[in-house]
């Protein structure tokens, strides 16, 4: 059993492209993608129409998954409806992530 | 205008459906279009759109498409120009860019509808006006984006590349394409499909539509006076402008009054994906509420008429 950290990220479907991007050039190695539905400060992303929502799973090295949470706020914050946060995990296969 | 037409328009199937997902909104009901469904109608109905388009096109000299074309560009260019000088008193410049891209592309669920509209009045409408609201849905972003861009924030590449690979424009550009190359023979085969059904499943999609546009009302009170005031005159303007541009382009009653619904119409699937990209600091609920919440709805139920009413004084 090894540490590592779980980062998750629900964001507005315009930043899906992105997000991947910056993912794999922060040095992420995988993550898992899903649509999601909700309301927050941003207002409501329901249906295809008002435009959905995209959550991504990212187990990483603390290293990276900090790195990545770090340039979603400097970089998204301001204008895009994204909430980011980031939790202690145990995985097995720790090498796997870093 | 005459009432009788404005009530038979208002007792459509089209129309009556996008009441009927508003009502049901309104009162909680636990109606849903799956959004599978809703994906693939709208896949489907862009795609029917472009075809039949193509297949018009097919049987037109380029001397009769040209000047429709030319004048539905100007009016991609000089709509959102005009909305922004309009927004601009009471918007910040992305927001009033923002909305204006959306007022100044076309949603072709409004062109669908005028087709219909059009239709049912007898005006056998110009069936080559599919490639007019591929013509009409871009360059007015992109005009928007520009607007916006003086304040240096945005991307205009990824934005027009957003644009340009949507759904909309591939399927419609597409879809015209491959009309144009089946032709009538080509395209008889596959007509049952795109052509007979096509009424029919534009219904379930006004379903889900006034499904949608009923969540928005409880935005409009939000968003405030001056854009609900916008939201319901600039169709008026825009619906005008485009009645007379086609009226120049040579186009008859039918073709006028869909040109001017579509240039009344404010885009929903096209422009807030692309605007959302190249002026991230506008606040796309406001020209989604505006747009869906207000103008879909004014066109569908008083716009059509009215525009049908103007075509044909000019005609006259």
């Amino acid at each position: 059993m090894a540490p590592a950290k779980v980062l998750t990220i629900v964001a507005e479907m315009a930043l899906r492209r992105r997000l991947i991007e910056d993912f794999q050039r922060l040095g992420a190695t995988g993550y898992t993608e899903s649509e999601a539905r909700g309301q927050g400060s941003r207002g409501r992303r329901t249906s295809e129409l008002e435009g959905q929502n995209v959550r991504f799973e990212i187990i990483a090295s603390a290293a990276t998954a900090e790195a990545i949470l770090k340039h979603i706020g400097d970089h998204y914050f301001e204008n895009y409806a994204v909430i980011a946060y980031l939790v202690d995990g145990t995985v097995l296969r720790g090498e796997k992530y870093t | 205008m005459s009432g009788e037409l404005i009530l038979q328009n208002l007792t459509s199937p089209v129309v009556l459906a996008f009441v009927l997902g508003a009502i049901a909104t309104l009162v909680r009901s636990d109606l849903k279009i799956p959004e599978q469904i809703y994906s693939a109608l709208s896949v489907y109905l862009l795609l029917a759109i472009g075809l039949k388009g193509g297949v018009e096109l097919s049987n037109t000299t380029f001397d009769v498409v040209i000047w429709p074309a030319l004048g539905t560009l100007a009016l991609g260019v000089l709509i959102p120009v005009i909305a922004f000088a309009v927004l601009r008193r009471k918007f910040d410049r992305a927001n009033a860019a923002a909305i204006a891209a959306h007022y100044g592309s076309v949603s072709a669920v409004t062109y669908m509808a005028a087709v219909a509209f059009a239709t049912r009045a007898g005006d056998n409408p110009e069936g080559f006006m599919p490639a007019m609201v591929a013509i009409l849905e871009v360059p007015a972003i992109i005009v928007g984006l520009l607007l916006a861009r003086r304040k240096g924030s945005g991307d205009l590449k990824s934005a027009v590349a957003e644009i340009l690979s949507g759904k909309s424009v591939i399927l419609l550009i597409g879809g015209l394409m491959m009309g144009l190359a089946a032709g009538d023979a080509g395209f008889a085969p596959v007509a049952p499909v795109f052509k007979t059904a096509f009424s029919g499943l534009l219904v379930i999609f006004l379903l889900e539509m006034g499904m949608v546009a009923a969540r928005r009302f409880a935005d409009v009170r939000r968003v405030g006076a001056f854009l609900v005031g916008f939201a319901l005159l600039a169709p008026i303007a825009q619906g005008a402008l485009g009645v007379i541009v086609g009226h120049l382009c040579g186009l008859g009653p039918g073709g006028m009054t869909i040109l001017g619904a579509m240039a009344a119409s404010a885009s929903y699937i096209a422009a807030p994906a692309a605007v959302r990209v190249g002026i991230p600091e506008a606040n796309p609920s406001l020209s989604l509420t505006a747009a869906l919440g207000i103008t879909f709805p004014f066109n569908l139920s008083i716009g059509l008429p009215l525009y049908h009413w103007f075509a044909l004084l000019l005609t006259k």
